[in-house]
């Protein structure tokens, strides 16, 4: 069966945690529903199900993997053109330390954005879901992507809940 | 906290997105201006190119000049970002909100403008990439990690990369919020730069953990920068005034005085041009001051350490240099500038509440102190190479030249013009920051008088 994405538009933080009740209360799961804002709402405002992310890996694999560069990097260079001075070693590690912390801190940074991005769901640019640019206003938008048979009951208690509009892709 | 206003979701976007949507009358004029002189800029370093560095004031045996002077200067002023946007953060300090984006920016363009720099001084620019890429593979000449002139481009790279990851993450939401505001190519344009950002749960909650995440990642690199800076010249022993152990806290701490006051410039040029009252308000001014109270005060004693550690050693060179540096024409007028506009002029004047909420005298006292954070890092870096020392056999003098001159000018006017050129596309306020402020604002009545109260999170169940 084909699937729906339903928004209903409410103007307060409280009209849209009422929907959301609404629909826990007619039997949609947690992870069907999307409420969309303007804001940044503390974390279960509208009793909506709360994401888990794996966003801390990403740092941890790009310093891992700047590190390794910046190894190859730095002893790599040195030991291509073995310049000895002073009768030093050739690889001189307090002179690579700062090599090797830059470039680990740095890919640890690239990593940690892509992570962002990537478990943010991002780029999202040819979505189909429904979306009201009133919600960077101030209002708050609750999707709900269900059956197409369910529709019609999905859409009724949205507007049970005080929808100002509602709409449907 | 007592001047927070009330602000609808529609006011906060209609507000602060005055310069991004609509163009003030100014706007335009302002941006030749700093055009004409960032073109007379690119045609000196132009003329230089062509005739070398002979048209400087550069010379045996100063050759290092007021190139990096600026060079050390805005990569000073680059401090401002991290240090207000990542430990006002870590520590949900509120009155962050309207400062956080317009540090992170002077961050992003003061780097920029300090890496061109190196690149004017090296008098032959296109040779400065076999400093740093390991690509000469047909001569098998490689970059040598042991010089701090490969340090620096590493620091500086790493920095500036991630400021401008830490910016554009952070401007995600506002950039949604453009694409709902705007029409035609523009819309194309922010709705690409958005990625397809619809404000749903995770995306607000990847961008609050990110928030604190790059803040954390971002503040050991911040304090490697300058300290790494600092190394190019206390690496330095044949020097004296250069090898100096305390170099790295030192400059870190001088950067941290002259970003911030740089923020402070900037925030009170923002709240006149743009009309921000509502948003930058004199309660962030004042809390700025008292945080470069402690930061000014903080420097200032570097600055008398370093004084005497280098007289405690009773070395005749090292003391020498300090006579010529403190007490010898032209160097005592310029210390004398340099300590009475960097400490002894606003760090006072910040002890009062009267100036501490007056705008122009911060802004006036900000100005101050960079003129004479500019004026450290001169005394630092000139009169040191003017003595003769073992290493050299001549004394010398320098005095910049008019070509010098107007590439610091240039540096001036190409920060200034790059972020009235941002400013023109995308707010200077974070939005969602604001926006969170009045969510999560609420007044309590304790007697007879009502107190602003901010909640900072969610209790744990």
């Amino acid at each position: 069966m084909a699937r729906k994405s339903i928004l209903g538009l409410y103007e307060t933080p409280d009209a849209g945690a009422n929907a959301l009740d609404g629909l826990h209360a007619a039997g949609v799961e947690a992870h069907e529903t999307e409420v969309m804002t303007g804001t940044p709402y503390p974390e279960g405002a509208f009793g909506e199900h709360v994401p888990q992310h794996r966003l801390f890996r990403f740092p941890a694999f790009g310093a891992l993997f700047g590190f390794t560069l910046a190894l190859l990097y730095t002893a790599g260079t040195q030991l291509a053109w073995p310049l000895v001075t002073g009768g030093k070693p050739i690889l001189a590690v307090p002179a690579m330390l700062i090599i090797l912390y830059e470039f680990t801190m740095l890919n640890a940074v690239i990593f940690t954005v892509v992570g962002i991005i990537f478990e943010s769901r991002l780029p999202n640019l040819f979505t189909k879901a429904p979306y009201d640019r009133r919600i960077s206003e101030g209002m708050v938008g609750v999707v709900v992507s269900c059956e197409e048979n369910r529709a019609a009951e999905v859409e009724a208690v949205l507007r049970r809940a005080g929808a100002l509009e509602i709409k449907s892709a | 906290m007592q001047q927070h206003r009330e602000l609808t979701e529609r006011q906060i976007n209609t507000q602060l997105l005055n310069g991004a949507l609509a163009t003030p009358a100014w706007w335009k004029w302002a941006v030749i201006g700093l055009g004409l002189i960032v073109l007379a800029g690119f045609s000196t370093f132009g003329y230089m190119v062509n005739r070398g560095l002979g048209v400087t004031g550069l010379g045996r045996p100063v050759f290092w000049g007021v190139f990096i002077t600026t060079f050390v200067f805005w990569v000073g002023i680059s401090h401002a970002g991290i240090m207000i946007s990542a430990i006002l953060r870590l520590t949900q300090a509120e009155w962050r909100r309207p400062v956080t984006r317009a540090a992170e920016l002077l961050t992003v363009f003061s780097l920029i403008t300090a890496l061109t720099f190196p690149v004017i001084h090296a008098g032959r620019p296109w040779r400065i990439i076999y400093w740093i890429l390991p690509y000469d593979f047909s001569r098998g000449v490689w970059p040598n990690v042991r010089s701090p002139l490969i340090w620096d481009p590493a620091a500086i790279g790493t920095y500036l990369t991630g400021s401008t990851l830490f910016l554009y993450v952070a401007l995600l939401p506002d950039l949604g919020n453009l694409r709902d505001r705007t029409t035609g190519f523009k819309h194309g344009l922010y709705t690409l730069l958005a990625l397809g950002w619809r404000g749903n749960s995770r995306q607000w909650r990847l961008q609050t953990t990110a928030g604190i995440l790059l803040s954390a990642l971002m503040l050991p690199i911040f304090v490697s920068v300058h300290s790494i800076v600092s190394w190019d010249f206390a690496v330095t022993p044949a020097v004296e005034g250069w090898h100096s152990t305390i170099f790295a806290p030192y400059f870190v701490i001088g950067a941290v005085h002259s970003g911030v006051s740089a923020v402070v410039t900037m925030m009170a040029l923002m709240r006149w041009l743009w009309k921000w009252d509502n948003f930058i308000r004199p309660e962030h001014f004042d809390a700025l001051a008292r945080l470069l109270i402690v930061v000014g005060t903080a420097w200032f004693a570097f600055t008398l350490v370093e004084i005497l550690y280098s007289l405690y050693s009773l070395e005749g060179q090292e003391l020498a240099f300090r006579d010529m540096q403190i007490f010898q024409w032209p160097w005592a007028l310029l210390f004398v500038i340099f300590l009475i506009t960097a400490f002894f002029i606003p760090v006072p004047a910040w002890l009062f509440k009267r100036v501490r909420n007056s705008i122009p005298l911060m802004f006036w006292t900000s100005i101050s102190v960079n003129i004479g954070m500019w004026l450290e890092r001169f005394l630092i870096i000139v009169p040191a190479l003017s003595r003769k020392q073992p290493f050299v056999y001549v004394w010398g003098s320098y005095h910049p030249s008019l070509v010098e001159l107007t590439l610091i000018l240039w540096s001036l006017a190409f920060v200034g013009m790059n972020m009235l050129l941002f400013a023109r596309f995308f707010p200077l306020i974070p939005l969602f920051e604001q926006k969170e402020s009045q969510a999560f604002s609420s007044r309590v009545q304790i007697g007879r008088a009502s107190v602003p109260a901010v909640l900072r999170e969610r209790e744990q169940e």
